[in-house]
């Protein structure tokens, strides 16, 4: 630590606060990670969308490779999504469940009479309880569940082709190819 | 709504507005009433008063708790300060668990274990903590050691003693400084 090799410490200190701080720049501090991840899925008894007397349970995620959507009518992002997750359910990759979260019944069905339907089936979450649940913080959320039941991946914001397959097919796919 | 009242007024014209000023202060005045009832509304939709609670000590505890959890939409503010829609769901949440005599841990729990250590203000201490909780300390520490070393250099600097040689060429150097000539140098 003689002569000049003395002045490089600050620098040296300076390059490594720089770093962290570039590094946090690249962090989006509204993506909070779920603790349920590797957690069976919350129970739950939701009644559908279109038929207010059928009711559904977490069994529904017995036996196959799933996501769940959480969106709403009131939810501009999730406008945007949809077109995608109808492309994306037409592919037939995955099958695709929603949670109408905190919405108008009339609302949500006419919004998937004029923009499609690409789920499976759609949970109806009027109050939220079931969202709060599965730790549903800001629509649209989509969760990726495997054969057992157990949750996966979550990711959160809008889907679009990038993001699909940069960040969940591979999960996806992952889970598909597990036995 | 009241917003149009003043301007409606604007429209009356000029000589009119100046021949009729005795009702000015009084447009004020109602403005000003109005002004301070929609400020009260405002105030009362910000305060608490929903949640009634029979016993106060169990009031002081929900106030306390959601004092102490986070909002995850707007992150800067508590679920008692934040007026987003998930943080009004969630502090009624915890409101019934109160009233079902649930313990403050408990709720605690089922928050954490849907939207993790995130919703608490205060994270609990574990080695993905650890930086947080002991960072600052070690940093002190750090600093700490090297302010000492500083210290303790200048201080040994200051007590150097000089040889006998050394005083007499300290001495002839003072003396020289003295001369004017030398000043000149």
């Amino acid at each position: 630590m003689k002569g000049s090799a003395r002045f490089l410490l600050p620098l040296g200190g300076f390059v490594i606060l720089a770093g962290l701080l570039a590094w946090g720049l690249g962090q989006d501090p509204k993506l909070i990670p779920s603790p349920l991840i590797g957690k069976p899925v919350p129970k739950f008894r939701l009644p559908t969308l279109q038929d207010p007397q059928r009711t559904l349970d977490q069994s529904i995620f017995q036996g196959k490779v799933a996501l769940l959507n959480v969106w709403a009518t009131w939810c501009v992002s999730c406008r945007q999504e949809h077109a995608f997750l109808d492309r994306l359910a037409r592919r037939g990759e995955v099958t695709l469940y929603a949670l109408d979260y905190k919405d108008e019944r009339p609302d949500a069905l006419n919004w998937l009479r004029r923009l499609g339907n690409p789920y499976e089936e759609v949970l109806f979450d009027a109050d939220g309880r079931v969202g709060i649940d599965w730790g549903v913080y800001g629509t649209p959320e989509t969760f990726v569940v495997d054969r057992e039941g157990i949750i996966r991946y979550k990711y959160v914001g809008p889907l679009d082709e990038r993001s699909w397959a940069e960040k969940v097919e591979p999960v996806v796919q992952r889970l598909k190819a597990e036995s | 709504m009241h917003l149009t009242s003043p301007i409606r007024g604007s429209g009356v014209p000029r000589a009119a507005a100046r021949r009729r000023t005795g009702w000015r202060p009084a447009l004020h005045a109602v403005l000003l009433f109005l002004a301070l009832a929609c400020a009260g509304l405002q105030a009362q939709a910000y305060t608490l008063s929903e949640f009634t609670f029979d016993d106060p000590a169990q009031e002081r505890d929900f106030r306390e708790l959601i004092g102490k959890l986070r909002c995850l939409v707007c992150q800067n503010e508590s679920l008692a300060a934040s007026q987003a829609d998930l943080a009004q769901d969630l502090r009624q949440e915890v409101y019934e668990m109160m009233k079902a005599g649930k313990s403050k841990a408990q709720i605690l729990d089922f928050l954490v274990s849907r939207y993790g250590d995130f919703v608490l203000y205060d994270p609990p201490v574990k080695p993905s903590t650890y930086p947080l909780w002991y960072g600052p300390a070690i940093l002190a520490l750090i600093a700490a050691f090297f302010l000492g070393r500083a210290l303790l250099r200048r201080k040994k600097a200051r007590e150097t003693e000089i040889s006998a040689e050394e005083e007499r060429r300290v001495r002839a150097l003072l003396a020289a400084a003295d001369s004017p000539e030398d000043n000149a140098k």
